[in-house]
């Protein structure tokens, strides 16, 4: 499944959708201890987390995700979506919960 | 060793930290280094830094490139760890309660650098500093 395809259901929305929104979701993951997900998230996963600080894009960079949804109306930090662009890491916005949007991304086969 | 990066890391500097592992990977990548060292590199040289930022009273990671290995230094000036054994149990940490609710701070910092690299030495003195040499095979 395509980031873009994720997005076409309308409890998702894009804050920076000028990065490559192409990009193919292998695998999920959802966690908020950094280290954890550094150790454990896959290539091409797509990762939920209420992190909103901008060194979540550092480990959304080095492990080279598709894309990170921001669960339940979290507001992302402008700093964060700076280094979004520049990373080229789409920062999807949702008022779903962290399980919802799994059930989401699992229904849809990933 | 016939290339060699040095990066500065700052302690408490955590809007640009990351930014050495990325210009390390992105180095790695235009090396033409396989993507499974370069991910182990890139989460062993992400932990350092951010322990670097975090923990210590600033530091240097160097990193060099050699034909058969690639070596990450991680180095800094303080302030040292008491007990290493401790320090590398999983779940074990000291960090505060403002970088634990950034998501730092697991305690996995050091089990996980061990775990990605292919040989880890980490020596430290109270007031001196701690210095990790990390090897990496191509």
């Amino acid at each position: 499944m395509k980031v873009s395809a994720l997005l076409e259901n309308k409890e998702f929305k894009c804050l920076n959708p000028q990065v490559g929104i192409e990009g193919v979701i292998k695998s999920g993951y959802v966690g908020d201890l950094l280290s954890w997900v550094m150790a454990n998230a896959g290539h091409g996963c797509a990762w939920v987390t209420i992190q909103t600080h901008v060194n979540i894009i550092a480990v959304a960079s080095l492990l080279e995700m598709s894309c990170v949804i921001i669960p339940e109306g979290a507001e992302v930090e402008e700093s964060t979506l700076e280094r979004a662009i520049i990373e080229d890491i789409p920062i999807i916005i949702t008022g779903l919960n962290a399980f919802e949007v799994c059930k989401i991304l699992g229904n849809a086969g990933i | 060793m016939s290339y060699e990066l040095v990066f500065d890391v700052k302690r408490g500097d955590f809007d640009t930290a990351g930014e050495a592992s990325r210009k390390i990977k992105r180095t790695l990548q235009q090396l033409g280094v396989a993507n499974k060292v370069i991910r182990k590199v890139s989460i062993a040289g992400y932990e350092g830094e951010m322990n670097l930022a975090i923990h210590s009273s600033g530091g240097r990671i160097v990193l060099q490139v050699g034909e058969e290995e690639l070596v990450l230094t991680i180095e800094d000036v303080g302030p040292g760890i008491a007990n290493i054994d401790l320090a590398m149990t999983a779940g074990w940490s000291t960090a505060g309660d403002e970088v634990r609710q950034m998501g730092f701070g697991a305690g996995m910092g050091l089990p996980n650098m061990k775990n990605n690299a292919d040989s880890f030495e980490i020596s430290s003195k109270i007031g001196e500093g701690t210095k990790i040499v990390m090897k990496f095979f191509v």
